[in-house]
């Protein structure tokens, strides 16, 4: 087997606030090769995109890195010294954020904010930088990318203004692209675009994809594999069709449940019970005990990795095996 | 663009009307320079001829009507003291003080921008602290004191600087000029920094507020995504952003710093228009403070006008609202 293009092993990122020690990821493993699509799936405030930016280096104070391995083709993320950081940022692991209002600098020209892009990493001419950033608007389906390269970001819908950060985020062709919920704020035709044409691209560059999601049916048709998180873990990994088909996780279960779908349609919406406890208190033991139908007294210690059924990770004392069967 | 421009103009010209007849209504409660400038042993028939020379004999709204239509005729009267046209005056008195003001705003971006920028990259530093301790003072001490302070530092203690009057000058489009020649530069330090250091308080403060509340925005955070260098980020991203409130305070402040200059004027005897003011007023030489103050309001005028327009040049949402 190759070295994947990225392997997390028991990152923990954790913000030092004044209210105490927020474990926003703690203990987060998953393994994603050129090519492959993971789906990374939890709640509002699981730690999704504290985790995009522990791999990409920008987690801010109080936040740090405070212990694992981000393995880049081998080599460890989080000790490279930031110069070199730098050099990779952008270039071979590229981010695409949340709310496309705004990712853009609003006073500054869309040209500026593509051609500096262009010449942080590769050192062309400015007219060179600008044919390159012309191309990449093209290929995102912005039309007449020539005359919007001098317009300013207001003068774009909140899609067109996605697509212009997809169009950045895929200048320099990256190894590793990490889409933050990029299509949450837009409307669902647009959405269904931008996916379309993310993994279009995606799979053009053999870049490794990890599409940041809360909504698990954003996921269903595109994701390889499934990473779901809970309250800064990683509860489940497996293949996605197989989480999607039969979760072993009460919490996968749970989220399946409050979805949509066709087998189920008519049939009321499931929401889990409760809400996701502060990550400044979290009760010991599994963190999902407070929700969980399958509760007892074995949960209120730490559950660890297991495999209970085979190319399957889960985080679970008493997992849905024999439901699922 | 234009309509825009239009309704701005006329809305300059009520407030320079208005203003107008507030000054003149003003003026005209001070006091009576007639006490003042005529002299006690003056006959009756002396003093009816100097109040008609003076025409201080018509009614006021009469005055007024004469006072306008002399302004629209580019005559804002003559000095009662020095029996010359008012505007003259002020206009030989301007360059002193405008090279002080701008000097004065000049620095205060000089020091301000730097030292916010600083501040607001840095804020639990202790040289952060002590540059936010530093400009509360630069607020709240008042800038007579200031000066006298700077005097009796730099100029008597250490002897470093003059602490009064031009020094030499040198001529460019045929004005005086301090800053022109090494002597006037050192004349001008002291003043220039007693005027700024309000200003520069302010920018800093400004500055570092901005940085404070940009610095988190995504925008930054997906500039530093993209593998740009910290410079790039702070100095093209971050700097742009607060380059808008800051050129509009620095632009706006330059009126009242041309205002407050009277005070600094006064105490490093600096030969501008504040000097000419404060002498004008204790003799109640009417036509000189009545033109003075049209000025300094023509010139606040000028300058909202001008910040607004720079506003659209950087603020290019702006400038779509203001063709809409
Ligand atoms: N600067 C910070 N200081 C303190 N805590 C933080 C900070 N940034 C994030 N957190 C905490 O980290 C946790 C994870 O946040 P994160 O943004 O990764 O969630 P998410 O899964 O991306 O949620 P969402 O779907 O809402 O984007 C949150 O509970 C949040 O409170
Ligand atoms: S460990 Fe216990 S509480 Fe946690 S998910 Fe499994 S059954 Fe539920
Ligand atoms: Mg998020």
């Amino acid at each position: 087997m190759t070295t994947p293009t990225l392997e997390v092993r028991n990152l923990r990122t954790h913000f030092f606030t004044r209210a105490g020690v927020v474990k926003a990821v703690d203990d987060v493993s998953f393994t994603i090769a050129s090519g492959r699509v993971l789906g990374l799936v939890g709640e509002s405030g699981s730690g999704k995109t504290v985790t995009g930016f522990s791999i990409i280096g920008l987690v801010d104070p109080p936040g740090r890195i405070a212990g694992g391995a981000i393995l880049y083709q081998g080599q460890d993320l989080a000790k490279l010294p930031e110069r070199e950081m730098r050099a990779l940022r952008g270039n071979r692991i590229a981010m695409i954020f949340q709310d496309p209002m705004m990712t853009l600098n609003p006073v500054l020209r869309i040209d500026t904010q593509m051609i500096e892009a262009v010449q942080a990493h590769a050192k062309v001419s400015h007219a060179e930088a600008r044919t390159r950033a012309r191309d990449a608007l093209g290929m995102v389906g912005i039309p007449s990318p020539d005359e919007r390269l001098q317009a300013y970001p207001h003068q774009f819908s909140g899609g067109m203004r996605q697509r212009v950060a997809i169009a950045i985020a895929l200048l320099h062709h990256p190894d590793l692209l990490i889409a933050d919920e990029p299509t949450t704020a837009l409307d669902v035709t647009i959405q269904a675009q931008i996916l379309a044409e993310v993994q279009k691209l995606a799979v053009n560059y053999g870049t490794a994809l990890i599409w940041i999601t809360h909504d698990l049916s954003v996921i269903a048709g595109l994701a390889d594999e499934i990473a779901v998180m809970y309250a800064g873990r990683i509860v489940e990994t497996g293949a996605a069709d197989a989480v999607l088909d039969r979760p072993v996780h009460p919490y996968t279960h749970g989220l399946i449940g409050s979805v949509p779908s066709r087998n189920r349609r008519g049939e009321k919406l499931r929401q889990i019970p409760g809400t996701t406890p502060s990550l400044l208190r979290l009760p010991p033991g599994c963190a999902f005990r407070t929700r969980c139908p399958r509760a007892d007294a074995a949960c209120e210690q730490e559950p660890l990795p297991s495999q209970p059924v085979p190319e399957r990770t889960v985080r679970c004392f008493h997992p849905l095996v024999a439901v699922a069967a | 663009m234009t309509t825009w421009l239009i309704r701005r103009l006329i809305q300059a010209l009520f407030v320079v009307l208005a203003m107008s007849v507030i000054v003149f209504i003003g003026v005209h409660v001070i006091g009576n320079p007639v006490d003042i400038l005529i002299s006690p042993e003056a006959d009756q028939a002396e003093r009816a001829r100097i109040i008609a020379a003076l025409g201080l004999d018509q009614p006021l709204w009469k005055q007024y009507l004469l006072f306008v239509n002399d302004a629209l005729h580019g005559n804002l009267g003559r000095s009662f003291v020095f029996n010359e046209p008012a505007l003259l005056l002020i206009a030989q008195r301007m360059p002193a003080t405008m090279e002080l003001a701008v000097t004065a705003v000049l620095m205060s971006i000089l020091f301000g921008i730097p030292l916010g920028l600083y501040a607001g990259l840095y804020p639990e530093g202790a040289v952060a602290r002590t540059i936010m301790a530093g400009s509360i003072l630069g607020f709240s001490l008042p800038t007579f004191w200031v000066g006298l302070m700077l005097i009796m530092v730099f100029a008597v203690q250490l002897g470093w600087l003059p602490s009064t009057g031009r020094g030499t000058t040198a001529e460019l489009f045929g004005i005086q000029w301090s800053f022109l020649t090494l002597d006037g530069l050192r004349h001008l330090v002291l003043p220039a920094l007693n005027l700024s250091l309000f200003n520069i308080s302010l920018v800093l403060r400004l500055t570092r507020a901005g940085v404070r509340e940009t610095l988190p925005m995504d925008f930054v955070k997906f500039a530093r995504a993209k593998g740009l260098t910290p410079a790039r980020v702070i100095f093209v991203h971050v700097l742009k952003n607060i380059m808008i409130p800051v050129v509009t305070v620095v632009g706006l402040e330059l009126g009242s710093t041309i205002a407050f200059a009277v005070v600094t004027e006064s105490v490093f005897a600096w030969p501008g228009m504040g000097k000419l003011i404060i002498d004008s007023i204790n003799v109640l030489d009417r036509p000189v403070i009545v033109a003075y103050l049209m000025m300094i309001v023509l010139l606040f005028v000028t300058i909202n006008l001008v910040v607004d327009l720079l506003y659209t040049v950087l603020d290019p949402r702006v400038r779509l609202e203001a063709k809409g």
